[in-house]
């Protein structure tokens, strides 16, 4: 083990900033990726729930 | 005797595939969780310091695996972009369609780890050498691909001429690889590689391949679950997608 406590280890020996910039960076793209590809697959359900919707209005209408 | 024959053409329909992709982005994502925690374990804390740069060499466990998962994603995206425009596949191409953000997400971060890499060990964030220059044009090459597709209406002209994109776009990729040998960059030779024996520390070396494991892992769960939402998109108008949407 390298680093004897966790201020230690946040220090990163000086270089804290690129090495937790780099991890974070890494960390906040992923979660990034998946809300946009959850909220597109949402936005495809809530079209899906307005056309059922449509259909059954047009239906009570008639 | 009967040959038991598995037939793939089964789960090149995309109505088969759908659910396929959706248990196989389910363990693809378990086994990223686990990869991951295992090699940040190892990078961060069995991983000793290094010599010569001390803790800034630690970027290496997300810039490596961010760095070739970019170029395996695009030979993946290529790849499928050539057999959609060879067999005339519609999964194949939104295959293709499905793998291009994750790649170019790869791209970004790789930059990005780079730059702040860069920054203390050569004292620039970004220098034009081969290396760099010919992953930058990686990200653009990525971005050109979502553009193009997206700017044409008709989807299998879209998908057809994204694909020549993405399959003239291909020379980059040796490029990128060999740059480092072809040109004086600044960027270091690689690390690891097929012919001689990694010049790296074993807990370093081991951190940094459980890491490209994860970063792989990641990279086929974010296109799965891409592809789903692709699929369901383009068949909306489909029984079968209209099901799917019910069910969901």
């Amino acid at each position: 083990m390298s680093f004897s406590s966790l201020s230690d280890f946040l220090a990163m020996g000086g270089y804290g900033l690129y090495v937790w910039g780099s991890l974070g960076m890494c960390g906040a793209a992923i979660v990034a990726e998946l809300a946009l590809i959850h909220a597109r697959r949402r936005a495809l359900l809530r079209e899906a729930d307005d056309a059922r919707a449509d259909g059954s209005a047009r239906e009570h209408a008639a | 005797m009967q040959a038991v024959e598995f037939n793939w053409f089964r789960y090149a329909a995309p109505q088969r595939f759908y659910p396929l992709a959706g248990s196989l982005a389910a363990w693809a994502g378990s086994a990223a969780l686990l990869l991951a925690a295992a090699g940040l374990y190892i990078g961060f804390v069995l991983a000793p310091t290094d010599a010569q740069q001390g803790e800034a060499y630690r970027i290496i466990f997300v810039h490596v695996p961010a760095a070739w998962m970019s170029m395996v994603v695009y030979l993946a995206m290529a790849f499928w972009a050539g057999v959609g425009l060879v067999f005339n596949s519609r999964l194949s191409s939104m295959m293709a369609c499905a793998l291009a953000p994750t790649g170019a997400l790869m791209t970004f971060l790789a930059l990005w780890t780079g730059a702040l890499w860069g920054k203390p060990t050569w004292g620039a964030w970004w220098v034009w050498d081969a290396r760099l220059t010919s992953e930058l044009v990686l990200l653009f090459l990525y971005i050109g691909f979502m553009s193009l597709h997206a700017s044409i209406d008709d989807l299998r002209r879209a998908d057809r001429a994204a694909g020549l994109l993405a399959l003239v776009g291909v020379v980059n990729v040796p490029i990128i690889y060999f740059s480092v040998k072809w040109w004086n960059t600044l960027h270091q030779g690689a690390s690891v590689s097929l012919s001689k024996a990694p010049s790296m520390a074993t807990p370093m070396l081991l951190g940094m391949l459980v890491m490209a494991l994860a970063f792989w892992a990641y990279c086929i769960m974010a296109a799965l679950m891409r592809l789903r939402v692709i699929l369901i998109e383009r068949e909306r108008h489909t029984a079968w997608a209209r099901q799917a949407l019910e069910a969901a």
